[in-house]
């Protein structure tokens, strides 16, 4: 409610600035023989970004020190000789049953009177506090406005004053994904360090037996924390994904892009693509009670012991999973070869699969390898499919048809369930993220690279 | 440069004229087109072009852009069947052979007629392997030494070898833009054509490029049936011994070079000349 005004509020204040500027401007304009420097729009919102700072400026200082003062506001009412009868955590309980009261949900147990006069003086002060913040914001605003508009003259710069402005708003937006990464990234890595503090990061890294015990009580076991295994399944299972998606994937970029019908490539096209939109869980529930069944079927139909859950099923669905995103990739890489280059090779008397294989292939190969290993990274990362249908089985391996496990499976078996999270046990799925996430920056960063170099090559 | 017009003795022919007498040419005719229409989706490009094109000289299309020059020497080696929605009507003989004719091979009648484009386009490969790719697809070399040999003369016909003999192995697309499009023509040369189609091939070249290219075609006139698109009419009057004018996809005049420059018949054709058109 109380949000929903102020928005209002600001609504109506960005509009009437904005309106204000405008007008302002265009009576410049029909002012005979000045040349205005801005267009209107550039006006209007020069004054719309004025009114809106202080306004914003106000809301957000309350936004920051409203809790803390609210709070001091709250402690301030209980009575002296109560307040000096309660230890810090009983305070804060004190304060919260407080704030539950004055909200009007009500509290467990019985109410004391100083609580109940308490959250009567709490609902006042909150009223008259978001008054005052909003008119003040409003009032900001307004004088923000009201001087905004008196500058507006021919030469004001608006148009560069609210480019700079925009630039800045660009320059948060990308600052916020890039501090996010670094947040992430240094979480991991302080988690990881923790946890190399408990585990030889050598035992980690070499290790061949992957065997967490589960047992907190015995403080001088912390289990075995072997990568290898995990590495090992993650390898196994990316390695047969792509071999399905990879043949697939780009057969159908090609038949797509340049065999296919117009009217088929419009209706096929959308179609693939609606393979990538489906939720990773579904593929799982997929493998788990179609594929890998089949496949244990088939197996035993030609004498092959193969499980239902395997490294098999897990790989030949994850295929399935990234052959839109193979084939969608290079069908764009495909179509940014130029047609000049078709042209060339046409006009040689090349049939269509010669100038496919020959001049078309070479030519977007650096750009179709970059799609590849963007899907490897992908495969890499996936995890839903894995967990369902790969058997969660971490032993050392090289036989596809029995179950295996990988990183991001046992990140998942770590973190959740009633493991201590201070101890190895959950501290081991920072290391494992770590790890991953280096795997596929590395991957990440060579596809770029590669992608970047068949650009310049046609511009 | 100081290319005569005419140096091969033709006489005048009447605008679209569906009798030509073969023998009134001193050169015997190659290619004879018969109301060849092009419409593309439900635009129609082309509307009834007849010409004969002869043996081992440089007939030039000149006019004003989207005249439909190009669209039809994109129909003499069938390049139009790769764009879609492309409809081509009437006949185009070579030969007296009808290349739209369905048991005919695209493929072979391409390696008869070749090909160079506005914008110089080699492959991603290098400069020998450019020049060879035609050859290797159509199996005309048998060893390495028949190859190597194939690339040297094309691209000494080309006016190129000296250039590049001593990096055959770099990549093509390195060259300067006039390079890549004598590579180009070597390319074409390789194949071993009759008939070089070029559709603008100067138009993406500096001068001097360009003198290179036109001293080029002149030299290749000898051996080979040369069609030429060009923007530029000094350029159709520099090189071409025969000349087609068209305008809004019709053939409006077509003679001999030197009378189409010096004594057009047709109005259209003056002004366009004298630049009051295009």
């Amino acid at each position: 409610m109380n949000s929903l005004i102020i928005a209002g509020m600001l609504l109506v204040l960005l509009g009437l600035a904005y309106q204000s500027g405008w007008s302002r401007s265009r009576g410049l304009a029909t002012t005979a023989g000045v040349k205005v420097h801005s267009r209107p729009q550039y006006h209007g919102s020069y004054v719309a970004i004025w009114a809106m700072l202080p306004a914003l400026v106000v809301l957000g200082l309350w936004g920051w020190f409203g809790e803390g003062i609210t709070t001091n506001y709250i402690t301030g009412q209980i009575p002296a000789d109560t307040l000096s009868g309660l230890d810090p955590v009983a305070l804060d309980a004190t304060v919260a049953r407080i704030r539950s009261l004055a909200t009007g949900y009500g509290v467990a147990g019985d109410v004391q009177p100083f609580e109940q006069a308490a959250a009567d003086a709490l609902r006042s002060f909150q009223f008259i506090t978001f008054v005052v913040v909003t008119v003040l914001a409003a009032v900001a605003g307004i004088a923000a406005l009201l001087y905004a508009r008196s500058r507006i003259t021919a030469r004001l710069r608006a148009r560069n004053a609210v480019e700079s402005v925009i630039n800045v708003a660009l320059i948060a937006c990308s600052a916020v994904a890039i501090l996010t990464t670094v947040g992430i990234v240094a979480s991991l890595l302080t988690e990881a360090i923790h946890f190399f503090s408990f585990v030889n990061p050598i035992e980690f890294f070499f290790g061949t037996v992957w065997n967490p015990s589960f047992s907190s009580t015995d403080t001088g076991a912390h289990g075995q924390y072997g990568l290898l295994p995990l590495l090992a399944g993650t390898l196994m299972i990316t390695i047969i994904a792509m071999l399905v998606a990879v043949p697939v994937g780009l057969m159908a970029a090609i038949y797509l892009s340049q065999y296919a019908h117009p009217r088929l490539r419009a209706v096929a096209k959308p179609i693939i693509e609606v393979l990538a939109g489906i939720p990773t869980i579904v593929f799982g529930f997929f493998a788990l009670v179609t594929v890998g069944p089949f496949l244990r079927d088939f197996g035993n139909l030609v004498g092959l012991d193969i499980k239902a859950t395997s490294a098999l099923t897990a790989g030949v669905v994850m295929g399935i999973m990234i052959i839109p995103f193979v084939s969608s990739l290079s069908d764009d890489i495909l179509n940014q070869v130029p047609r000049t280059l078709r042209d060339g090779a046409y006009g040689l008397g090349a049939t269509k699969s010669e100038t496919i294989r020959n001049v078309l292939l070479p030519a977007a190969l650096p750009g179709i390898v970059g799609a590849f290993l963007l899907a490897v990274s992908r495969a890499v990362g996936e995890t839903m499919i894995v967990v369902l249908a790969a058997g969660n089985s971490p032993v050392l391996r090289g036989n596809p048809f029995e179950p295996v496990a990988t990183i991001t499976v046992s990140i998942v078996n770590q973190l959740t369930g009633d493991s201590d999270f201070a101890g190895p046990q959950s501290l081991v799925a920072f290391a494992l993220g770590l790890t991953l996430f280096i795997i596929t920056l590395c991957l990440n960063i060579f596809a770029l690279y590669i992608v970047r170099r068949f650009r310049e090559q046609y511009e | 440069m100081d290319m005569v017009a005419g140096k091969v003795k033709m006489t005048q022919q009447s605008v679209n004229s569906t009798m030509n007498p073969i023998d009134a040419l001193e050169r015997p005719i190659r290619l004879t087109a018969r109301d060849v229409t092009v419409h593309y989706g439900a635009k129609q490009a082309l509307h009834g072009i007849s010409i004969d094109i002869p043996d081992r000289a440089v007939t030039s299309f000149i006019g004003p852009s989207g005249c439909g020059k190009s669209t039809f020497l994109r129909c003499i080696n069938r390049m139009n069947d790769t764009i879609e929605g492309a409809k081509v009507g009437g006949t185009i003989k070579l030969d007296g052979d009808d290349i739209y004719d369905p048991n005919l091979d695209v493929v072979e009648l391409r390696a008869r007629i070749g090909m160079v484009f506005q914008k110089p386009n080699p492959f991603p490969k290098s400069i020998y392997e450019n020049v060879a790719y035609g050859p290797k697809i159509h199996g005309l070399a048998r060893s390495k030494t028949d190859m190597d040999e194939i690339v040297v003369s094309s691209l000494r016909k080309a006016g190129l070898f000296e250039e590049v003999k001593d990096r055959l192995n770099e990549p093509g697309t390195g060259l300067s833009g006039g390079q890549q499009q004598r590579l180009c023509i070597a390319r074409a040369i390789a194949v071993g054509p009759e008939v070089i189609l070029m559709d603008e091939p100067c138009s993406a070249l500096d001068p001097i490029a360009t003198a290179i290219i036109e001293e080029l075609i002149d030299e290749l006139r000898e051996n080979y049936t040369i069609v030429i698109v060009t923007h530029s009419m000094q350029q159709a009057a520099r090189v071409s011994q025969r000349t087609a004018f068209f305008h809004l996809g019709n053939l409006i005049e077509e003679g001999v070079t030197e009378d189409i420059f010096t004594n057009p018949v047709n109005k259209q054709t003056q002004d366009y000349i004298m630049g009051r058109i295009g």
